[in-house]
C-alpha cells in the first residue's frame, strides 16, 4: 500500500484514481441533475432535461417559499433531526461511558442488549409501536418521532461510543481523581471533549436517515402542520400533474443541510473514523 | 511533608492475591523506592495509597490519621503517572490549574501557585502550549508541575522516566533528585529499574510476589541482601550464584563443597546448617578476579568479553556449564574462547542456606 501511494505513476495508481473518479460521477450526477433542474420549468425539464438551465431563476424556489407547506416542513424536519440527535449523543454518550468504564454485574447484558437493536429492524415492531404511541397520545405529535428515533438511533449510537470510550487510557481517569474531580466531572470535563470526534460521526450517522425518513413521519403524522420535509414533498406528486420543477426545488433544499454539515465536518469526520484503528 | 504507615496491607483482585501483608513505614521527607520485578506489586502498593484502588484489609495512616477510607483527592498526595496522563485537549496551564479549579481556589491563587511551579519547572514559556507540542521531557516536567501545584503531603510517581530516552532519563533523575530537596517532602517512587533506585532513594523497598522482601538505604541492600532475591537484584551487572553443599558440620565450623569443585570453609552460628543442605555461595561480579589471590578457585571458558577500556566484562561458563560473569576495572586481555581462572575471597561473597535467607559468616 505504502509503494502504492510513493509512486503516482504506475498503473495500479492510475486505475484506482480512475475507478474513484468514476464513482464519483456516478454517485454526484444524480444530485448536480436535481439541483440543475429546479432552476428549470417544467417544460424545460422535458423538452431539454440534460441541458445547463437557460437562466438561474429562482421561481420555483419562490413557489416554495410563498405558496407550499414546505418552510414549515423544513422547521419541522429541523425539529424533529435537531431534538432527537442532541437527546440521542447526550443519553448514547452516558450509556457508552458507563458501559465502557465501569466494572459491574450485568455490563455485559445491557451492552449486547444494546447490541440486539442493530439487528431487530424497527419496522417489524410498527403495530405494537403505534399502539403504544397511541397510549401515550403521541401520534400527530413531533415529540412522538422523536422518541422513535432516539430509541432507533441508540444501538448503533452506544456502539460506536462504547468504542471510542474504551480507547481512552485510563490513567487520565485516575489522574483526575487524583485531581479531586468527581465522576460526573471525569466524564463532562475530561474524557467527553476527547471523544468529540465521535460524537460527530455518531451525529451524522443518525442524522441522515433521520431527515430523510419517510416511512415513520407517513404513519404517526397526519395533520399537515406537522409533516416532516421528506413526507410534505410527497404533496408535489399530485394525482394527474406533477411540476417537477418546484418538486426538484424542493427536494434540493431538503438535501441541502445535511450536505452542509457533512462538508463543514467531514474532515472531524474523517479524522474519527480512522482515529480508532491508529490508536 | 509527611510520615506513612502501612499496617497489614493486603489487596486481591478476583481472590489471586496480589498484595500480602504489607506493613513499611515511612519517615518526615524521605525519598522511598519501591523497586521489583514486572507484576510484583509495587505499583499495586502505589495505587493502593494513592485511593485508586481499594484495600482489601490492613489500614494506612498518613501523619497519623488513618486514611484508607478517603477518597484520593482527600488523602493529601500527588500522583505522576508513568504515561503523564496529561489532559490533551487543555494547556499546560490549564493542566497545572485543573485540581485547584476542582478545589474551588482563587483565580489569583491559582494563577501564583501555577507560576511559582512553572518557575521550578522552567515552564513560564511553555503554559499556553497543549501537551502535544511538547517533547517528552517537558510534558514530565508539566506531569510534576501538575503535583507540585498541589502542595501535596507526599508525592507519588508511577515509573514517571519509563518512556524518556537514556540521556533524559540521567537528567530528569537528577532533577527529580534536586526537587525532593527543594520541596522538602515526603515522595514515594516505583520503578523496576535498581539503578533509579540506587541513585535516587533514601530507603528501597525491594517486592516479589506481592511480598515486601526487604527495606533498607541502598548500601545496606547491596552489602547486606537478606535473601538471594534482593542479592540477584540489586546491583548491576546481577550477583553470580554458585550451587553446592554443606560437607560437613561441626559446632558452628562447617566445610562447603560447591558444585564446580571450589571448597571453603567457613564458621557461623552451630546448627544453623547440617551436613548435606543446599547452599548458595553468591559473588557479585566485581569480587570475581582473573588472579591466585582469593582463597575459593574456579575455572571458565569464556564465551564473550565486553572490552570498554575503563572496564571489562568476561562472560564465562565453568566445566558444570555454570554461567558467571566477571567485572576487572580496567582493561583486560582475554579472547573469547581461553580458559582462564578466577578466584574470590570468601569474605566478600554472600551466603544463602536452603530457604534461601542470607546466612552471615562468623568470623
Amino acid at each position: 500500500m505504502s509503494t502504492m501511494n510513493k509512486k503516482s505513476g504506475d498503473l495500479g495508481t492510475w486505475l484506482m484514481h480512475i475507478f474513484l473518479g468514476v464513482n464519483a460521477v456516478i454517485m454526484l450526477y444524480p444530485i448536480i441533475m436535481m439541483a440543475l433542474s429546479s432552476f428549470k420549468t417544467n417544460k424545460e425539464i422535458f423538452s431539454s432535461p440534460f441541458s445547463l438551465p437557460q437562466s438561474f431563476s429562482l421561481d420555483n424556489f419562490a413557489v416554495i417559499w410563498n405558496e407550499t407547506n414546505v418552510p414549515r416542513y423544513f422547521i419541522n424536519s429541523t425539529i424533529v433531526t435537531g431534538l432527537s440527535v442532541l437527546v440521542l449523543l447526550v443519553v448514547g454518550t452516558m450509556a457508552a461511558y458507563a458501559l465502557s468504564r465501569y466494572k459491574f454485574k450485568g455490563n455485559i447484558m445491557i451492552s449486547l442488549f444494546f447490541l440486539s437493536g442493530l439487528m431487530l429492524p424497527l419496522r417489524l415492531a410498527i403495530i405494537p409501536l403505534f399502539i403504544q404511541l397511541k397510549t401515550l397520545g403521541l401520534v400527530d405529535n413531533l415529540l412522538g418521532l422523536i422518541c422513535i428515533y432516539t430509541a432507533m438511533s441508540l444501538p448503533a449510537t452506544v456502539f460506536i461510543m462504547t468504542g471510542f470510550l474504551r480507547s481512552l487510557p485510563s490513567e487520565l481517569e485516575d489522574s483526575a481523581r487524583m485531581d479531586g474531580a468527581s465522576e460526573f466531572r471525569i466524564m463532562v470535563e475530561i474524557m467527553v471533549p476527547l471523544i468529540t470526534p465521535a460524537m460527530v460521526i455518531a451525529g451524522i450517522y443518525n442524522a441522515v436517515p433521520i431527515w430523510n425518513d419517510f416511512f415513520f413521519p407517513l404513519i404517526f403524522i397526519q395533520s399537515p402542520e406537522w409533516k416532516t420535509l421528506a413526507q410534505g414533498l410527497t404533496a408535489f406528486f399530485g394525482e394527474y400533474s406533477i411540476n417537477y420543477g418546484v418538486l426538484y426545488a424542493g427536494l434540493t433544499l431538503a438535501a441541502l443541510p445535511i450536505m452542509l454539515v457533512f462538508i463543514v465536518q467531514s474532515r472531524r469526520f474523517i479524522a474519527g473514523m480512522t482515529a480508532g484503528a491508529i490508536k | 511533608m509527611a510520615t506513612i504507615e502501612l499496617r497489614d496491607v493486603t489487596k486481591d483482585f478476583g481472590g489471586v492475591q496480589v498484595i500480602h501483608g504489607a506493613n513499611l513505614s515511612i519517615e518526615d521527607n524521605e525519598f522511598v523506592v519501591f523497586v521489583g520485578p514486572s507484576g510484583c506489586g509495587k505499583s499495586t502498593l502505589l495505587r493502593l495509597l494513592s485511593g485508586l484502588e481499594e484495600l482489601s484489609s490492613g489500614e494506612i495512616h498518613i501523619d497519623g490519621e488513618r486514611v484508607d477510607h478517603l477518597p484520593p483527592a482527600r488523602r493529601g498526595l500527588a500522583m505522576v503517572f508513568q504515561s503523564y496522563a496529561l489532559y490533551p485537549h487543555m494547556t499546560v496551564f490549564q493542566n497545572m490549574s485543573y485540581a485547584l479549579k476542582v478545589a474551588k481556589k482563587s483565580k489569583q491563587e491559582i494563577e501564583a501557585k501555577v507560576h511559582a511551579a512553572a518557575e521550578i519547572l522552567q515552564l513560564t514559556e511553555l503554559l499556553d502550549r497543549k501537551p502535544k507540542a511538547l517533547s517528552g521531557g517537558q510534558r514530565q516536567r508539566v506531569a510534576i508541575g501538575r503535583a507540585i501545584v498541589r502542595d501535596p503531603k507526599v508525592f507519588l510517581f508511577d515509573e514517571p522516566l519509563s518512556n524518556l530516552d537514556a540521556k533524559l532519563r540521567v537528567q530528569m533523575r537528577i532533577e527529580l533528585t534536586n526537587l525532593h530537596q527543594q520541596l522538602q517532602s515526603t515522595m514515594i517512587y516505583v520503578t523496576h529499574d535498581q539503578v533509579e533506585a540506587m541513585t535516587m532513594a533514601d530507603k528501597i523497598v525491594v517486592m516479589r510476589n506481592g511480598h515486601i522482601e526487604q527495606v533498607g538505604a541502598p548500601l545496606e541492600l547491596f552489602n547486606k541482601p537478606v535473601n538471594k532475591f534482593v542479592a540477584g537484584f540489586i546491583g548491576s551487572p546481577a550477583m553470580n550464584f554458585f550451587q553446592g553443599k554443606i560437607i560437613s558440620a561441626n559446632e558452628g565450623a562447617y566445610e562447603a563443597q560447591l558444585d564446580n569443585g571450589a571448597q571453603f570453609k567457613f564458621k557461623t552460628k552451630a546448627g544453623l546448617l547440617n551436613a548435606e543442605d543446599k547452599i548458595d555461595l553468591g559473588v557479585r561480579p566485581e569480587d570475581l578476579q582473573p588472579n591466585q589471590d582469593g582463597s575459593g578457585k574456579i575455572v571458565g571458558k569464556a564465551t564473550a568479553v565486553e572490552r570498554l577500556g575503563a572496564q571489562t566484562y568476561v562472560y564465562l561458563s565453568s566445566p558444570i556449564k555454570e554461567s558467571m560473569i566477571i567485572h576487572h576495572a580496567g582493561d583486560l586481555d582475554v579472547q573469547s574462547g581461553e580458559e582462564i581462572e578466577v578466584s574470590f575471597n570468601l569474605e566478600s561473597c554472600h551466603l544463602f542456606g536452603p530457604d534461601e535467607q542470607r546466612i552471615e559468616f562468623d568470623g
